[in-house]
């Protein structure tokens, strides 16, 4: 079949023909039917269901001739090496198969050697367990010996530790060893109170309790001695506590060690204050501070008390320096035993057997109150010596004294969370910034004053300037360089009040600088803004000011003017300057750079202003006053001292008349420097020749006329009395307002005022009368301009003409042009 | 309460001088003196009818000269002292003298109304008080509560203690203080003290205030620059023995305690001119009554300085009680000092004022142009004061 059968492809032929040996071998082993999904064609000559003759007819009607020759010659030769191949695979199994066998026989012979072996093997083994079973059952006696030898031996070897303990001890205590003596103790103690009952034990108990008792002894002297750091001296205390030495005792004595050496402390600091002078010099100290403070730069050794026994280097230390040195010294000491005590009685005994006995509470107590007792001394101490900061020069070291102050109790404030010290720390600092503030307005206040005085002498020394036209100079003779007229006294007075208001609030600005640790203190952020340095501060000194002012007023009333004029006339101005702009400006000023919380009540701007404008009014008021009396002054004696009955005829104006007419041309200068026009009332254009016939003619002849002929009451003085009721009543010493005008006329209303009431009081012959209507007409000539309403100085000149005539024994008035040549004759 | 409004009389001439008939304390009757440099000066007496809200006035000449003061005996009805100014040769003379008014000078007056006023009677003269020595009389003072025989006069710098014989028409000078010092000193003013048995005087010169003890005629305290511009008047608290008030033309009237005198124990500065004159209520210390130039008047009640500073002392009865009463004290409390009143009727300068003698309540005032005011303390500070 298979030599007729092959006519595929030569290539695969090989490949093909070991595969289907392979499957011939697979189907032998595993069963039938593998081939069903190959290939059901029944012409493929490879396919399991190959059928001949299909193929054949298949090749027969299909192919020619030729090619089915050539179909079985392939076929043939196919057939012959497939055949071959068969051969050489019949000869390669056979030969292994027979190999096999030989192994098999082989391993046949092998295997029944080793079994005799095993049954040998296991006879052998036999025999040792037998062996061994004897050797354990020998052994077992003494090994139970020697474990029982072990034990004696290490008991042995405590109680030896046991008998040398005292001997230990001491000699530990002879080395100061008291750490490993009290750990070496305390291993032993309980063995020893467990059987204390054993006298030989008890013996040993004795023993080492004496020795403990000793040591305990040292200790304490040791602790009492005080020459101890406060490392050796925990460590003391630790030791102590591990002897059951009483806590309480422990925490009283360890606190009064360590409060002996923070006394040291608190003398050091204290002698530095003591032997300060009592006007400190402020340059020394500043040249001090720089040489001293490279000392208290080294902090490391301030626990050694070597150097806080050393004598208080110098007196004059700087508040900086002297807070520097408590803060290193004291403060640092302070929180060094809060630590170590803490650290001893309070953490350490809480995780010990001591929690038990409440021991934490009763050392926090302890703690507490020692902290508060040397805290106070320690405040006590801080508060006298900034007390002693008077200067107010540089604010800037105490804000940054009491900055270091303050931050260096926080450490405090961390280490005892409920202590009242910092509170009581951020007092002081409050304390002391109320007093700065105090101190600065004071020194606000004394400089107003000094500028004042210095006012005063600019004022004093050009005298002939203010009254000769107020522009003039009093040239080099002045011999200082200080501004001598009116408006640059006022604007340097007020440039330089302005301008140390502003450095102070820039000095006092420090205390809420952002770096500053207790400016985020609701006190600095509140109330020393709005009480401390708005009110007290600002306010006050505006208030001051004002108030000083008003008292030029009162004390100048009455011993006659002992201030200058000008000065009440600059100070005047200057009030009102501070009503219009400088207090609102300076409240504002305060209230930006302190960001014033408006909580607290305080005093508006509008109170103030009124205020100044009060003080400003009165000033005027008594500037109007004063130089009104002046004038007055003058008038009177002249009006006074004269014997107007048995006058000459008068040929000139007198000398008098000319000296108020010139004394109210300075005073309007002077006013005029300061103060604005102010509104007039319209006047006629030829007011300084307004003729006196007016009263003497129309008015005052009928006045006489009624005189003449007495008639019934009320009838009298008729036309005068229709003639007051007409005219405004006039207030002499009235207010004035804050203009030149209404100045002048205050003034000029004062002075013929006192004309009128001393000419009132005097007779006059006839040319005693003429004297006066030349006066009068002369003042009428120029008077008028200076006054609001120039009716007013007529109605008081007619009342004074009036009135001389009535007194007048002879009343034959002098013609209105003889008045007129003699006025402007001069 | 309405208050009557006030009455107003006016004269023909100029005056300054008026005071109260001293010793009058019936009826109610003010004496004004005149100033007249060409006619005759007169001597109003004016009776005001509480009643009937009416003046009636008679008219006594005073030919000696114009008036500059005047002042009533506390004894005697009648008689009155002048400070008067005498023209002659041109010359003026300041004088003093004591006068009787006519006996019949207001039976007269009811007759013939109209007779009077053209006849007027004549004042008689009893004494002078001058001498040769001592011209120039500013002022004379009765002796307060006195039987009208003592009599100080002003002159220049002297205070001169007469004693009135014979029915006052003889005057001695029994003894005189002498004011020295530099310049040219002059008595402006002067008071004589109601207590103390009348034994001391105080006196105004300059701004000056002295007091004087009458016995030795020397000087006991000394108010240096007591105002400061001139004093002007004087006034004794009638109640209170130290207390004197003083005004001057620094348009304030000052209080003053004599035994401490640094400084005024209260300072008034409600007018606007120089204050002329200054009178405390001779029952009620505390209503004080001021004239200006400024052509006011003002009534004052200095209540914390007066007699009576808590108001009526409260009676043993009425303290039982109780409560009630404390409070109606509180209430009475809050009366502080201020100025009770402005009379602002005169038009000229007001150069003096006076509380009647006979009624506590009413008072005069006068000004240059010879107008005559009679007030009323309001009728609501009066109950006040009352009850």
């Amino acid at each position: 079949m298979d030599a007729d059968g092959s006519v595929s492809d030569e290539s695969g032929r090989r490949r093909r023909v070991h595969g289907m040996l392979k499957l011939y071998y697979g189907l032998n082993e595993e069963g039938k039917t593998p081939e069903q999904p190959q290939s059901l064609d029944p012409c493929d000559i490879n396919g399991p269901h190959f059928d001949p003759e299909l193929y054949l007819n298949k090749l027969r009607r299909e192919c020619s001739l030729s090619e089915l020759m050539d179909h079985e010659t392939c076929m043939v030769k196919q057939i012959r090496s497939l055949d071959s191949d068969m051969q050489t695979l019949v000869y390669e199994n056979y030969n292994k198969f027979i190999s096999a066998t030989d192994t098999i026989r082989k391993m046949k012979n092998d295997f029944k050697k080793m079994e005799d072996e095993m049954d040998c093997l296991s006879a052998n083994m036999a025999a040792i367990t037998d062996f061994s079973a004897s050797i354990s059952g020998t052994l077992q006696d003494q090994h139970a010996q020697i474990t029982k030898l072990s034990g004696v031996h290490t008991l042995l070897r405590k109680l030896q530790f046991l008998f040398e303990l005292p001997a230990r001890l001491n000699k530990c205590l002879e080395l100061q060893a008291y750490a490993q003596a009290v750990s070496s103790h305390r291993r032993a103690r309980c063995v020893l109170q467990q059987y204390s009952h054993l006298p030989s034990f008890k013996g040993i108990q004795d023993d080492c309790n004496a020795i403990m008792e000793k040591l305990a002894q040292e200790l304490r002297q040791k602790f009492r001695d005080g020459g101890t750091s406060a490392k050796d001296l925990s460590e003391c205390v630790e030791l102590l506590l591990q002897l059951d030495e009483p806590a309480e005792e422990l925490c009283d004595k360890f606190l009064s060690h360590a409060g002996s050496r923070l006394e040291l402390d608190l003398q050091g600091l204290e002698a530095e204050i003591k032997p300060y002078p009592p006007t400190p010099a402020p340059k020394e100290a500043a040249t001090r501070r720089s040489s001293s403070s490279t000392a208290v730069g080294s902090p490391s050794d301030n626990n050694s008390p070597k150097t806080l026994s050393l004598p208080s280097p110098t007196p004059n230390t700087d508040i900086l320096e002297f807070i520097d040195r408590g803060c290193n010294e004291f403060v640092s000491s302070l929180c060094l035993v809060i630590t170590s005590y803490q650290e001893l009685f309070v953490n350490h005994a809480q995780t010990g057997e001591l929690a038990s006995k409440n021991i934490p509470q009763m050392a926090n107590g302890k703690l507490q109150a020692f902290v508060d007792d040397l805290a106070a001394r320690y405040f006590s101490l801080v508060e006298r010596r900034i007390q002693e900061e008077k200067g107010v020069g540089d604010n800037s070291l105490l804000v940054r004294a009491l900055d270091r102050f303050h931050r260096r109790l926080q450490a405090v404030a961390k280490l005892l969370p409920g202590s009242a010290v910092p509170t009581r720390g951020t007092e002081i600092v409050v304390r002391a910034a109320t007093e700065r503030v105090k101190q600065y307005l004071s020194a606000l206040q004394s400089f107003y004053m000094d500028s004042l005085t210095d006012v005063r002498q600019a004022l004093a020394t050009p005298r002939l300037s203010v009254a000769g036209g107020g522009t003039h100079l009093g040239g080099p003779a002045a011999g200082r360089d200080a501004p001598s007229s009116l408006p640059e006294l006022l604007s340097s007075l007020s440039a330089s009040i302005l301008n140390q208001i502003k450095s102070v609030l820039a000095s006092v600005h420090l205390f809420t600088a952002k770096d500053i640790t207790f400016s985020n203190k609701p006190y600095f952020k509140g109330e020393f803004c709005s009480q401390g340095v708005r009110e007290n501060l600002v306010v006050n000194f505006i208030r001051f000011v004002c108030q000083s002012s008003r008292q030029f007023c009162e004390s100048a009333g009455d011993k006659g003017g002992s201030t200058p004029p000008a000065l009440l006339l600059l100070l005047s101005r200057l009030c009102l300057d501070f009503e219009t702009s400088t207090i609102s400006y300076i409240l504002t000023l305060t209230d930006e750079q302190f960001l014033v919380q408006h909580q607290n009540p305080i005093t508006p701007v509008t109170t103030l202003c009124g205020e100044a404008r009060e003080a400003a009014q009165k000033l005027l008021n008594h500037y109007v006053k004063v130089q009104g009396l002046i004038i007055s002054q003058m008038l009177r004696k002249s009006v006074e001292t004269r014997d107007w009955v048995n006058t000459i005829e008068p040929r000139n104006v007198r000398a008098v008349m000319k000296r108020v007419v010139e004394d109210t041309t300075s005073i309007d200068v002077q006013v005029g420097l300061l103060y604005e026009e102010g509104v007039r009332k319209a006047h006629s254009s030829d007011s300084s020749k307004r003729t006196f016939s007016v009263y003497s003619s129309s008015r005052q002849q009928p006045r006489y006329a009624a005189s003449y002929t007495p008639s019934a009451p009320m009838d009298t003085n008729l036309l005068s009395n229709i003639h007051k009721l007409f005219s405004e009543r006039i207030d002499i010493f009235s207010s004035v307002e804050f203009n030149k005008v209404s100045v002048m006329t205050g003034i000029i209303k004062i002075s013929l005022k006192t004309f009128l009431e001393c000419v009132r009081l005097r007779t006059f012959g006839r040319y005693g009368l003429q004297q006066i209507q030349v006066d009068c007409h002369y003042l009428q000539m120029y008077l008028w301009r200076f006054v609001s309403d120039e009716n007013l100085v007529h109605f008081l000149l007619d009342e004074i003409v009036g009135s001389s005539a009535h007194r007048c024994l002879d009343p034959s008035p002098m013609e209105q042009s003889v008045i007129e040549v003699i006025c402007e004759r001069g | 309460m309405e208050d009557d409004a006030p009455v107003i009389y006016g004269l023909e001439f100029q005056a300054r001088a008026l005071t109260a008939q001293t010793a009058e304390t019936d009826a109610i009757r003010f004496l004004v003196g005149t100033q007249s440099l060409k006619f005759d000066n007169q001597i109003h007496i004016i009776d005001f009818d509480d009643e009937n809200n009416i003046i009636n006035k008679n008219v006594l000449l005073h030919q000696a000269g114009e008036i500059w003061h005047i002042a009533a005996s506390p004894a005697d009805k009648a008689v009155l002292s002048t400070c008067y100014n005498k023209t002659s040769d041109s010359r003026v003379v300041s004088c003093a003298a004591v006068w009787r008014m006519p006996s019949d000078w207001d039976s007269g007056n009811h007759e013939s109304p109209d007779d009077s006023a053209h006849n007027p009677q004549t004042l008689e003269l009893l004494c002078h008080l001058d001498d040769s020595a001592h011209r120039n009389a500013a002022c004379v003072l009765w002796e307060p509560m006195g039987d009208g025989k003592r009599v100080i006069s002003l002159a220049d710098n002297h205070a001169l203690l007469w004693d009135l014989q014979e029915s006052s028409t003889q005057a001695t000078v029994s003894s005189t203080a002498t004011l020295e010092g530099k310049g040219q000193l002059k008595f402006t003013s002067g008071k004589w003290s109601p207590h103390h048995n009348c034994s001391q005087l105080a006196t105004a010169n300059d701004t000056t205030i002295r007091g004087w003890d009458l016995r030795t005629m020397s000087q006991i305290y000394c108010i240096e620059n007591a105002h400061g511009q001139l004093v002007r008047d004087l006034d004794f608290n009638p109640n209170r023995q130290y207390y004197l008030a003083s005004c001057g033309d620094d348009c304030k009237v000052k209080f003053w305690d004599v035994r401490n005198v640094q400084e005024p124990v209260k300072t008034l500065e409600e007018h606007s001119h120089w204050v002329w004159s200054v009178r405390y209520n001779h029952s009620h210390d505390q209503l004080v009554l001021t004239a200006s130039s400024d052509s006011r008047l003002i009534l004052s009640n200095m209540v914390s300085i007066s007699s009576e500073p808590f108001g009526h002392l409260v009676d043993d009865e009425e303290l039982s009680e109780g409560e009630d009463n404390h409070q109606e004290d509180k209430s009475k409390e809050p009366l502080k000092d201020s100025v009770v009143s402005t009379y602002e009727e005169h038009e000229d300068s007001v150069y003096a004022a006076e509380w009647s003698s006979a009624d506590p309540w009413l008072f005069a005032s006068l000004s240059y142009d010879g107008r005559l005011v009679i007030n009323r303390v309001p009728r609501a500070l009066k109950y006040r004061i009352l009850l």
